[in-house]
């Protein structure tokens, strides 16, 4: 990790609030400079390979799972010691040849086939939530920012009601009184439920900043319609906020994903999910650590990718949104 | 002072907002949940049998008459049923558990000692881990001690708590046996197991604020140090810890006093995991228990608690900003 001067100064400079002086300050940078930065960063570049990896793995799953040679769900009771209560047979949770990762304890299903699997149902909801909550805050926002008045009241108190609740908990109280089916889609729909307003509510700001700006007002004088104004004028000068407070926001839905999942009300059986398979190495974790440390450490470290993407992306763009 | 109107104001909105809270709430369980009815009935069941434990808990009534009940039930305690099996319900009642025969503000109250102990260690932790980290960070800026301390908040922020839970209890109770399986040991039977018994749910539960807390102090002790009083009391010749201490950190610190007002009353969801996890018997664990045996009454008793809890923690720290920093002004009038 190596700061350059002006970096550090753009961070410092844009400690306070975003857009204080009207639109987002960024400089008028090109794809290929801020690609050739991006580059130089080493760790930048880290997480970026372990996010890619990840999707692959996630998108190619059944290749893998074939070239490996067991399925998420098969049962593989030779790879297990039945005499000692299922603790897999070999060193390790019986990682081996046969196995990549080791087994379940229990009934013997293979680790890998199960992480690989996990991230397919990992990847495609914070993905699905991640666009629904884009999609909701940028329209909220601009709404709001844009036309003001009462409209923007009812949307800022909505938001704010949103904001002030609990949010962990009132996910867990819908998703347990919901019924188990489709199970993937209403975590979607709740995490973006919840979530939306936190970009709504830094759009609305800058949309509010922007269109006072003269270019908007000339759009205005030309005779531009609203739509014309909002989706050619002030959208793409909120690129970059978008952007950043995107790639912020899939770490959080991943994990909250996994500790739904992990809590019981996620993912149901025997479907895989990284969360859903700590919470069930739980009673294990004593005796065969390597169920829990194997989708443990897949988390982590793609949660932990994200977040520093998200980071350096923010830094790159010159964005201060605290 | 604070103006008496900004605070009836502030009240006013509060009361709406924990109404809407109670609406909200009361409109998914209504809605979404599966008949308790049923459920209470077991298996050897008739339709008569369903319609009295209907009648009796007032499920066949309509949605407004039920809810109306209910809110009456928070202030004044309401009654379950009729004649001999009658079930009184205290206020302020939250709903009764009819898996474990309990209120549910009874077996709130039960297993509040241990949560808030959780709670209460975890958050001293967190302040005092978060505030020196940051303030460290902030000193060292740019040197190899703000990079190895970003380095750990990054860490913090991104290790899913079960995840550091497990981590943490084979590490230390399994293999290395330094500490014993968590279990609610009462600080006045023996302080010292207390301390170790809790030591590791506080870890876990402090964890990812103490690196959010960092970051936050430290951004804002570098930027109050680029304001003009802090040049100008620099530039008059105030010693370098008396600037720091008069000058840069009150305002650096203010806002971290006042966030975290609002995240030790959230921190119900964050028990919820680390609870459970650790095996220790408070209100989070009940609500991880409940959602196991599908017990809506609790489920729906600690949602409210926690929204109750939030939105109280807001005023509060609402006012107390007004109060502590002048810049907050309030409305056009004041």
């Amino acid at each position: 990790m190596t700061f350059t001067p002006t970096e550090l100064e753009v961070e410092g400079a844009a400690g306070g609030e975003a857009g204080r002086d009207g639109a987002p300050a960024a400089p008028p940078a090109s794809g290929r400079r801020l690609a050739r930065a991006f580059l130089r960063d080493r760790a930048a570049v880290a997480c970026g390979v372990y996010i890619l990896l990840i999707i692959l793995m996630a998108v190619a799953a059944p290749l893998l799972v074939k070239i490996s040679g067991y399925g998420p769900l098969e049962f593989d009771q030779d790879a297990v010691d039945p005499n000692l209560g299922g603790i897999p047979l070999g060193a390790a949770g019986g990682m081996g040849a046969d196995h990549w990762f080791g087994v379940e304890p229990g009934n013997g299903r293979d680790l890998f086939a199960r992480i690989v699997y996990g991230a397919r149902v990992s990847m495609l909801i914070a993905i699905s939530a991640t666009l629904l909550t884009t999609f909701l805050g940028v329209v909220f926002g601009l709404i709001a920012g844009y036309f003001g008045g009462r409209v923007d009241m009812v949307i800022s108190r909505v938001m704010e009601f949103l904001m002030a609740f609990p949010a962990l908990i009132f996910m867990i109280a819908v998703l347990s009184a919901l019924p188990a089916e489709n199970r993937q889609f209403l975590l979607v729909l709740v995490i973006s439920f919840f979530g939306w307003p936190y970009l709504a509510r830094i759009v609305r700001g800058q949309t509010m900043s922007l269109k006072e700006r003269e270019f908007v007002e000339a759009a205005k004088a030309s005779g531009a319609t609203s739509a014309q104004i909002i989706f050619k004028e002030i959208l793409p000068n909120l690129a970059s906020t978008i952007i950043v407070m995107t790639t912020l926001a899939v770490p959080g839905y991943v994990g909250t994903e996994a500790g739904l999942s992990f809590l019981g009300v996620g993912v149901v059986p025997p479907t895989p999910s990284w969360g859903q398979m700590i919470a069930s190495s739980v009673p294990w974790y004593a005796v065969d650590p390597a169920y829990f440390l194997i989708p443990g450490a897949f988390l982590f470290l793609l949660v932990l990718s994200f977040t520093v993407l998200g980071d350096r992306i923010r830094r790159l763009l010159g964005e201060g949104m605290a | 002072m604070i103006p008496l109107r900004f605070v009836a104001n502030r009240v006013l909105g509060m009361i709406i907002v924990l109404f809407l809270v109670c609406l909200f709430t009361f409109v998914i369980f209504f809605v979404l949940s599966p008949d308790p009815a049923v459920q209470i009935c077991g298996k050897n069941c008739t339709p008569e049998a369903i319609d009295q434990i209907r009648a009796n808990l007032g499920i066949d009534q309509p949605f407004w008459t039920q809810f109306g009940t209910f809110l009456a039930g928070l202030f004044a305690g309401r009654t379950y049923g009729t004649g001999p099996n009658a079930i009184d319900c205290a206020a302020p009642c939250l709903g009764y558990s009819f898996q474990s025969s309990q209120a549910v503000t009874d077996m709130i109250v039960q297993r509040l000692p241990v949560s808030a102990t959780v709670a209460v260690g975890a958050a001293v932790l967190w302040l005092l881990a978060g505030v020196a980290g940051g303030l460290l960070s902030a000193v060292k800026e740019g040197r190899f001690a703000d990079r190895f301390i970003a380095g750990l908040t990054l860490t913090g922020m991104s290790i899913p708590n079960y995840v550091l839970a497990l981590s943490l209890q084979f590490l230390l109770v399994v293999t290395l046996g330094w500490l014993p399986f968590p279990q609610a040991v009462a600080f006045s039977d023996d302080p010292f197991q207390w301390f170790q018994n809790f030591l590791m749910p506080w870890i876990v539960l402090a964890i990812g604020m103490a690196a959010v807390y960092t970051r936050l102090t430290r951004a804002n002790v570098i930027e109050t140090l680029q304001e003009n009083y802090v040049r100008t009391a620099r530039a008059k010749g105030l010693s370098p810890g008396l600037v720091w201490r008069r000058h840069a950190l009150r305002p650096a610190l203010t806002p971290i006093v006042t966030i975290f007002g609002m995240d030790f009353a959230g921190l119900l969801g964050g028990a919820l995991i680390t609870e459970t996890v650790f095996g220790l018997n408070g209100i989070g664990k009940m609500a991880a228990d409940s959602i196991t045996k599908n017990d809506q009454p609790v489920i729906m008793g600690v949602t409210l608690l926690a929204a109750f809890l939030v939105v109280i923690g807001n005023m509060v720290v609402d006012l107390l900003y007004t109060a502590i920093d002048p810049r907050v002004r309030v409305g056009s009038s004041a």
